[in-house]
């Protein structure tokens, strides 16, 4: 198959306390231990960023939103946008909002579930809230996965360009649950320095 | 990029097991919604729910440990089971699966792990022996049918030779409660693009198809066109010009190389919200299809969720292969801004292209055109 070079521009990752763009660290919190909520407000506020939405969103997707925000971080993108295609996975789904409703329906005498809850209890709400930010009207897909599938995103992304559906695509993995989290986004395009291979996206969600 | 073909389907749903039950119950216009009296802390609704044991007593036909699966498990192993093989299942073979919410009702229970749909996945691949690690589509109500997209295009890419696409859902507390929330509930069985709605009915089912290169048999479908695009504009509420639902079957019919005037019939989404069935009259009148054949299903089994584009898109299949149209059931006056031709009666037609959409929670929308196969084509 004739397979269109396309590359890797840029990177991110959220892990561990850290905020990594392509490689460098952007924003760190001294103690490992700061609790997502904190640091993805942290660099809200340090940023500047105007957003208030940003505020009623469950963890996931404020992780997602600031994982977008650093990724797209000096790019500009006309709004709407329907050349962007926005691919992302994970492996726990929305199972920390899905406790949360869980929760509000437990208890017959305590009994609240509440739309602004159980809207966030489905995966690819994340993925909406970017969509939103930047008017993103190109090809979208929320994928699950134990660990993260080099393989099938990069065969869906390179799908997409040979078919001359995107010409850029916002893929990546965001997963929280528990307290535990991990964030990697890239951003593939016509130009760059790193070429879109199985091979490179394992090193850089490594 | 290579054609892509649909050879084989079963499905589960409260209208029966299988496609043939499942197509007579639909042609004598039956529902298999019924009034709920309590679910969880719900009180008094309709939904298209499995009447008791139904599962239990077809999974017993398999001769496997009834304690070893959930519920929802047994449903995917009972729908996919008629349509795999020995043989079939190679080292190339994909299993795609969608659901939205899984196990969710082992969180319920207090289960957390049991609630992870990798596992769900990861269950089903041991069953049937598939050799790839499972796809997994979870993309709230559009997942069932960008699952069927997604296999094609993994396909197409030669990621897979071929691949068995299982969508499901179950009816839980959990999503009735948070429907519920939304006051989206119908307490009758729904009217689809009716100008005296009532709201939805939540529904439960279990859907498959076998997907591959090759035409398997002279039913088979070919995947002519598809695609997935977001509104990016409300995470709960659909675009009010139908944007994203508008730019997906556009996009499906530049792949098909067709225009709006070569379909023959479409099954709409039309879950019987207001706003949904507003969105998607606007985006077919864009498209220039408000005179094609237009129903919606969802009156006979509810809204099925993840399984709902798959389970609808081979009820369509049904449809083309009888060359008969679908009665829209539950429609009786227009209700949407926008004059459709929404089907109230059984029309004899030559029919060979269908269009399906599915639009969900995130502005998520798909469609995807199917054709029937020639049979000089076989």
């Amino acid at each position: 198959m004739n397979t269109s070079t396309v590359y890797i521009s840029h990177w991110c990752s959220i892990e561990a306390g850290e905020i990594k763009r392509n490689g460098e660290i952007l924003f760190s919190k001294e103690s490992e231990e700061i609790e997502l909520n904190d640091l993805l407000k942290a660099y809200y506020r340090e940023k500047n960023i105007s957003y208030p939405k940003f505020f009623k969103m469950d963890t996931l997707s404020k992780l997602a939103f600031i994982g977008s925000e650093v990724l797209l971080e000096n790019i500009e993108l006309e709004k709407p946008n329907l050349d962007v295609g926005l691919v992302l996975s994970n492996s726990n789904s929305s199972l920390e909002s899905d406790k949360n409703h869980c929760e509000s329906i437990s208890d017959k005498d305590n009994f609240y579930p509440s739309p602004a809850v159980f809207v966030y209890t489905l995966a690819n709400i994340c993925l909406a809230e970017i969509s939103i930010r930047h008017t993103l009207q190109g090809e979208n897909a929320f994928f699950i996965s134990e660990k993260f599938d080099a393989e099938t995103m990069w065969n869906y992304t390179q799908y997409m360009f040979e078919t001359n559906r995107v010409n850029r695509v916002i893929c990546g993995w965001v997963d929280y649950l528990d307290g535990g989290y991990k964030l990697v986004f890239y951003l593939v395009e016509k130009q760059g320095n790193k070429q879109h291979t199985i091979e490179e996206l394992q090193n850089i969600f490594n | 990029m290579k054609k892509v073909y649909i050879n084989k389907a079963n499905c589960f749903s409260p209208l029966g097991f299988g496609i043939n039950d499942t197509w007579n119950a639909i042609s004598k216009g039956d529902s298999g919604i019924r009034k709920i009296e309590k679910l969880g802390e719900i009180e008094d609704f309709c939904a298209g729910i499995f009447k008791e044991n139904i599962i239990e007593e077809t999974f017993a036909h398999l001769n496997l440990d009834s304690n070893t699966y959930t519920r929802l498990e047994k449903l995917a192993l009972i729908t996919l089971n008629p349509i795999v093989e020995k043989g079939l299942i190679s080292s190339r073979t994909a299993l795609v699966i969608a659901t939205t919410k899984g196990n969710i009702q082992e969180l319920e229970k207090g289960n957390l792990n049991g609630a992870s749909i990798s596992l769900l996945a990861s269950k089903i691949t041991t069953h049937f022996g598939f050799k790839n690690q499972p796809i997994i589509i979870c993309n709230a109500c559009v997942s069932g049918l960008m699952a069927v997209a997604t296999a094609k295009r993994l396909i197409q890419m030669n990621q897979f030779e071929d691949a068995f696409v299982l969508a499901l859902d179950e009816i839980t507390p959990f999503v009735v409660s948070g429907f519920s929330s939304f006051q989206a509930m119908s307490k009758e069985v729904c009217k689809p693009f009716d100008k005296s709605r009532t709201g939805i009915n939540l529904g439960e089912a279990a859907a498959a198809v076998y997907v591959s290169k090759e035409i398997k048999n002279k039913d088979s479908f070919e995947i002519l066109g598809e695609a997935s695009i977001a509104d990016a504009n409300h995470i709960s509420g659909p675009s009010r010009t139908g944007e994203g639902l508008y730019l997906s079957i556009q996009s499906a019919l530049r792949e098909a190389e067709i225009s709006s005037q070569n379909i023959d019939v479409v099954s709409a989404h039309g879950t019987a919200t207001l706003y949904n069935d507003e969105m998607e009259a606007i985006a077919f009148d864009r498209s220039g299809l408000a005179e094609k054949p237009v129903h919606s299903l969802k009156a006979y089994f509810g809204h099925t969720l993840g399984a709902a584009g798959l389970l609808e898109l081979i009820v369509l299949m049904e449809s083309l292969k009888n060359n008969k149209t679908i009665i829209s059931k539950g429609f009786e006056e227009l209700g949407v801004s926008i004059p459709l031709n929404i089907t109230t009666s059984i029309i004899e037609q030559d029919l060979k292209i269908g269009l399906k959409t599915a639009s969900g929670f995130g502005g998520s929308n798909t469609a995807l055109l199917i054709k029937k196969v020639l049979e000089n084509e076989y």
